[in-house]
């Protein structure tokens, strides 16, 4: 309990988050929008982090150092994954997932 | 109802629209508009737990870096007016199956679970104690991983300017 915010509350945030970035994932078609919902997922598991840190062990940091990872982990996947994006753009001049079959068979 | 309460519930309001809205808008500058609003919220959940400096890495790297960089490739990859097609609906009744399907169960076995009750300890985290353990090799110390990080950051560098730049025919 934080002042009156109990631990499920985070995670139950957390786990909407997750499961709405995971439909997107699924549903999406263009390539960018398929990076926002990883992005949505990332972050959801970091919420988790944060709150078990404090809410159940706050005299360690553990949860804030893995947090922080994932951001460094993120942001260095955000960037090779745009210029691929960028990369593939120009040889088809689209990033449709369902239209990229060039490396297929 | 404490400040605390409402607090969390404006922040995971804004939180679960506002992502229910990235993964449904059909305009995709829209969407990452969206997604900033996601991330700043998540911020400010850190700093109702007294993250601060978390919340600040949250604002600075995320809501200002990736999400800059999401809408710069958006402006060079496709039409700003242009909406994007709608998926088809099995697809979708399926994808919405999975996801429910997976969050029930998730949720379900987080209600069951009794977590123990810690007594919180007050006040925000000291920025000399994250510094210390940033670069300390024992017990609680993080410098391994540190370095891995920054060799991974440099790779990463490295690697999108190899991929993105123009070759010469």
């Amino acid at each position: 309990m934080f002042e009156g915010v109990p631990l499920t509350w985070f995670l139950i945030v957390a786990t909407l988050m997750f499961f709405i970035g995971i439909y997107g994932f699924l549903v999406r078609k263009n390539l960018i929008t398929i990076l926002m919902s990883l992005e949505l997922i990332l972050n959801s598991v970091n919420i988790n982090f944060v709150a078990f840190n404090k809410l159940l062990y706050p005299q360690h940091l553990e949860g804030m150092f893995f947090t922080v990872f994932i951001i460094a982990v993120a942001a260095a996947e955000a960037s090779v994954a745009i210029a691929i994006i960028i990369n593939i753009y120009r040889r088809l001049v689209n990033i449709d997932v369902e239209k990229m079959e060039e490396m297929k068979y | 109802m404490t400040n605390n309460q409402i607090m969390f519930f404006i922040f995971s309001a804004i939180i679960v629209v506002f992502s229910v809205l990235t993964v449904t808008s059909r305009r995709i500058l829209r969407a990452a508009t969206f997604l900033l609003f996601v991330l700043v919220s998540t911020a400010g959940l850190y700093f109702m737990l007294r993250f601060n400096f978390l919340a600040a890495i949250q604002l600075t790297l995320y809501a200002g870096g990736i999400v800059v960089l999401i809408i710069f490739s958006i402006l060079l990859t496709s039409q700003v007016g242009a909406k994007l097609e709608l998926p088809g609906l099995t697809k979708k009744i399926f994808a919405l199956l999975a996801a429910a399907a997976g969050a029930t169960l998730c949720i379900y076995t987080i209600l069951q679970y009794k977590f123990p009750e810690t007594a919180i300890i007050s006040g925000r985290t000291n920025i000399d104690d994250i510094g210390k353990a940033l670069v300390n090799t024992g017990k609680f110390g993080y410098a391994l991983p540190f370095e891995v990080i920054s060799i991974l950051l440099l790779a990463a560098m490295i690697g999108s300017i190899v991929i993105a730049k123009k070759r010469k025919d």
